[in-house]
Order: structure tokens, then C-alpha cells, then sequence
């Protein structure tokens, strides 16, 4: 029988959370990390026992975590637990994210637009978001703050930036969100043969979104289509902040994004965007899915406004479209309907593979709901756990 | 034989308990005493100095004997107690809120 993983992100640890393929009943574990910022946890769909975690501190920097296991034990890539050191130079090195800035690749070294309007040098912080390979395990991405991608093919023990986007020069006129200037989404095409083919799409906050069709060579940003009235040409080519773009693998090209404001559509793989908000009692939030098996099934939390970040009128209601946007349902069987002001950040939101498609979103208030209905009905898997930071589904044969 | 107090968050990422004992071969500083930890621990990289700079990082504090060393030259002598293992060098993190 099926089963099901949810790797839940929180501000204090990481929980796992595991039910049979009826999703009623479900086993917790965790806190794991416990007291660090778990930005974001994701398995290979290569290997599900593979997982990879973003551990995060503003005291101590950057871990990457790996559970080679289904997430029972973890250990930092390359440095094992008991392992005794050797002499020489540190053999892996999985907590180093380094700027590329040889000549050869990773000039010019450009600057940031920083809050005040001055240009600002990058600085890592942390990683947002962890994309592993679809078809090999040892094969992950890695999107920072600064924004920058960063591939690692040896199991998170070894990072290199692909300094073609980061490089490619708009990077003066990017300038960070309210988060940070965090790369927070990264999409992998799976028509791709090679790393040196493959097509990724990227958003950044606030710079917009970009892609590659060279394997992160070279990058062009997608925001045609995209009016943000918060820059000062609100149809720049850059400086949008996209909040989400969530893609459905069946297929690869057809976009759907939560922009600060406004929900859009790309059929065109990012070349161009129309607006879908529809009838949508707000269009600013931070999530959105698709569906697994109904490509034109889309799922988004809207929050009150970029001022106030909580559900509008005390409700917690998830919208669905059926139709790829426009026509908006809410969803509020099981969720709070008064007194509710939580929110749900970018990555936390994910579905399943069954039939039918399992819903997942955490809130800033700890609470994980789930949907084994495609959204139609709503319970909470937990409710008391630290805010949550992301939210991610292995569906298990 | 050197004594090092790490926060409690490392001291997990590390997987030790109480006061981490090293040996240091040559003059006992700052960068040494690091140098030698993240050898043994290199789970600890980038945990308390920048992996490139070598800086400190900025919410961490040096202490050893009532005083604050954070912002001793890494490579000015420790204390002779610290050197004897008589008092550990403090790695803590600054009050910052959380």
C-alpha cells in the first residue's frame, strides 16, 4: 500500500510527518534540529530514502543536512558522525556556499540593489530551497540568499555556484523582499536529457523570474506580462517579486505563479504571462500547486495584503480553480472559519501523487493541514508545532 | 590539553558533551584553538567564523576568565590559563533575542 511523507520546515526543527495511503492516522517525529531554522526538506524522487535539509541559523550559518534513510538518522555530507578526521585538506566541504569569482566564470562580481536604493555587494545567508535531481540522487540544487543557484553532484558534500545567472547582468537592479533577496524556487524540467540541457526555471524575491535552457549557463529573465506598480517602470524586464511558481510535470511549460499581487499563468514556459486573480477575494499570498493529476487544478492561500500578512476576515480558506484560473473556490471544510489570522509562506504548501491528490499546507501558527480529497475537506495533521517554513510530500510505492 | 565550551546548538551539531578538549602544537590563539576544533569537528566549519573570511561570526563571543576576547587579534596569545587548560575559552552566542 502507498504511503505518505510530509517533511514539514519550521522556525524551531523539523518535523516528518507519515500516514498510509488513506492519509487518517499519522505517525510525528521530531523535533529534528531542534531550535535551528529548517528553511526547507526535500527527497529525491530517484531515491525517496534521500533526503535533504536546510538548516539554518543568524548564529551559526549554514548546514546541510542528509538522511540517506527516510529522515530516521542525518548527517552532514561528508563529515559522517564518528568518523574520525583525517589530516589534509577538509575532504567535503557541505557547508560552503562561495560566489563564484574566478575570471573565467564568475566575473563580473556584480552588486545588489539593497533596501535604501544603493548598490550592495552579495553576501550568503542561507538556502531557501533545495531542488534535488529527478533522475539522480546525487544531484541537487540549491537556492540562496543572496540570490544565486548553486548544484551540487556529489550528495550536498561539494557546492559551485551557476554564476551565469547571478552574473548575467541585471543583478544591480534585484533588491531583496521583505525576506531577504532569497532564490526560493527552483523547477526542473523533466523532458531534460543532461545537466548540460537541462531547463530550470528560477524566482527570486524581488528580482523576478529567470531561466536556463543550457543547464544554468546562461539564464534570461521571464517577467513579461508581470506589473508590479512597487518599481518604478512597472513592467521592468527585472525587479518583480515573485512570490511561487509551481509547475505541473506533465506539463513542463505551463506556469502558474503567486506574485506579490496577482496569480498569473505562463502556457508559454515564462515567455509571457496573463493574470489570473479572477474572482479571488485578495490576489497577494504566497503559495500555490497544481494539482497532481489535473493540470488546470490550481490551489492558493490569499493573504489580506503586503501590509497585513494573515488571512483576510479571520478565515483560513484555500481558493481551487479548475480551470487554470479566473473561476476561484473556496475551500473551508475543516479550516478555521473565525478568529483565524495565520499565514502560509511560499513553500509550504506541496501535494501528493494518489488518487485522490493530497492537499498539504503549514501556517505561520504551526498548524499542518491535509486534504485527501483534492481540497473538498480539510484536517489537521498537527496543530502546535513551531511556524511553519515549508512543507514537502514524498508519495512512497 | 586546551578546554573548549561550545553552545549548546554545537555541541549537538558536534555530538560531544561538556567541554570539548583539544591539543594545540605550537602558540596558543584564537586561530589556533580553531583551527584545531574544526580538525577534529569539521562539521563545525563555518560555524563560528566565516568559512572564506575567517571572520568571526558576527552573533558569536569569545569569554575566558571574566573577560571578553571577541575582539583580540586571532592570532594574539590566549590567556596562560587557557593555555594550561585551567579555564576554558567561552564560544558563545551573543543575546540577540530567540
Amino acid at each position: 500500500m502507498s504511503k505518505v511523507r510530509v517533511l514539514a520546515g519550521t522556525r524551531k526543527g523539523a518535523f516528518i510527518l507519515e500516514s498510509d495511503g488513506k492519509r487518517e492516522k499519522w505517525d510525528v517525529s521530531g523535533p529534528h534540529f531542534a531550535g535551528w531554522e529548517m528553511y526547507h526538506l526535500k527527497g529525491s524522487l530517484a531515491d525517496p530514502n534521500r533526503i535533504y535539509a536546510s538548516q539554518t541559523s543568524g548564529w551559526f550559518g549554514q548546514i546541510i543536512q542528509r538522511s540517506d534513510d527516510g529522515g530516521r538518522t542525518w548527517h552532514q555530507p561528508g563529515t559522517p558522525p564518528g568518523e574520525t578526521p583525517t589530516p589534509g585538506p577538509p575532504k567535503a566541504a557541505s557547508n560552503k556556499f562561495v560566489y563564484d569569482t574566478s575570471a573565467e566564470t564568475g566575473k563580473p562580481l556584480t552588486t545588489h540593489q539593497f533596501y535604501d536604493g544603493t548598490q550592495h555587494p552579495w553576501e550568503f545567508k542561507r538556502v531557501w530551497h533545495l531542488e534535488p535531481s529527478l533522475t539522480d540522487p546525487d544531484t541537487v540544487y540549491a537556492g540562496v540568499e543572496d540570490a544565486a543557484i548553486f548544484r551540487s553532484t556529489d550528495g550536498g558534500e561539494n557546492w559551485k555556484e551557476l554564476p551565469g545567472l547571478r552574473g548575467h547582468g541585471t543583478g544591480p537592479k534585484w533588491q531583496p523582499g521583505a525576506g531577504g533577496m532569497c532564490l526560493h524556487t527552483i523547477i526542473l524540467d523533466p523532458g531534460s536529457r543532461s545537466l548540460e540541457t537541462q531547463r530550470i526555471w528560477i524566482a527570486i524575491s524581488a528580482a523576478g523570474a529567470f531561466r536556463t535552457d543550457d543547464g544554468g549557463k546562461t539564464w534570461k529573465p521571464i517577467n513579461k506580462g508581470l506589473y508590479s506598480q512597487y518599481i518604478p517602470d512597472p513592467r521592468a524586464e527585472v525587479g518583480h517579486c515573485v512570490h511561487h511558481i509551481a509547475m505541473n510535470p506533465s506539463r513542463p511549460g505551463v506556469l502558474f505563479m503567486q506574485k506579490h499581487w496577482d496569480v498569473m499563468r505562463s502556457d508559454d514556459a515564462g515567455d509571457n504571462w496573463k493574470e489570473v486573480s479572477g474572482n479571488l477575494p485578495t490576489d497577494f499570498g504566497f503559495v500555490i500547486d497544481v494539482h497532481a493529476h489535473e493540470p488546470e487544478t490550481i490551489y492558493v492561500v490569499p493573504i489580506k495584503s503586503d501590509s497585513e500578512h494573515f488571512v483576510p476576515d479571520g478565515k483560513l480558506r484555500v481558493y481551487r480553480s479548475r480551470t487554470g484560473g479566473n473561476e476561484w473556490e473556496a475551500l473551508t471544510k475543516g479550516l478555521p472559519q473565525s478568529n483565524c489570522y495565520v499565514n502560509v509562506l511560499r513553500d509550504a504548501m506541496a501535494v501528493d501523487s494518489l488518487d485522490k491528490c493530497g492537499i498539504y499546507f503549514g501556517t505561520s501558527g504551526g498548524q499542518v493541514y491535509a486534504s485527501a480529497d483534492a481540497g473538498d475537506s480539510w484536517n489537521p495533521i498537527v496543530r502546535d508545532l513551531p511556524g511553519v517554513l515549508s512543507i514537502e510530500v514524498q508519495t512512497l510505492k | 590539553m586546551i578546554r573548549v565550551l561550545l553552545p549548546e546548538h554545537l555541541r549537538t551539531l558536534a555530538q560531544v558533551r561538556g567541554d570539548v578538549e583539544i591539543d594545540i602544537h605550537g602558540p596558543v590563539t584564537q586561530r589556533s584553538v580553531l583551527d584545531a576544533l574544526e580538525a577534529r569537528y569539521p562539521m563545525l566549519r563555518g560555524t563560528i567564523r566565516d568559512q572564506v573570511t575567517g571572520q568571526r561570526r558576527p552573533f558569536l563571543r569569545f569569554f575566558a576568565c571574566e573577560e571578553d576576547l571577541s575582539h583580540e587579534a586571532p592570532d594574539a596569545p590566549l590567556p596562560d590559563v587557557v593555555a594550561s587548560g585551567a579555564e576554558p575559552l567561552v564560544i558563545l552566542g551573543a543575546i540577540a533575542g530567540g
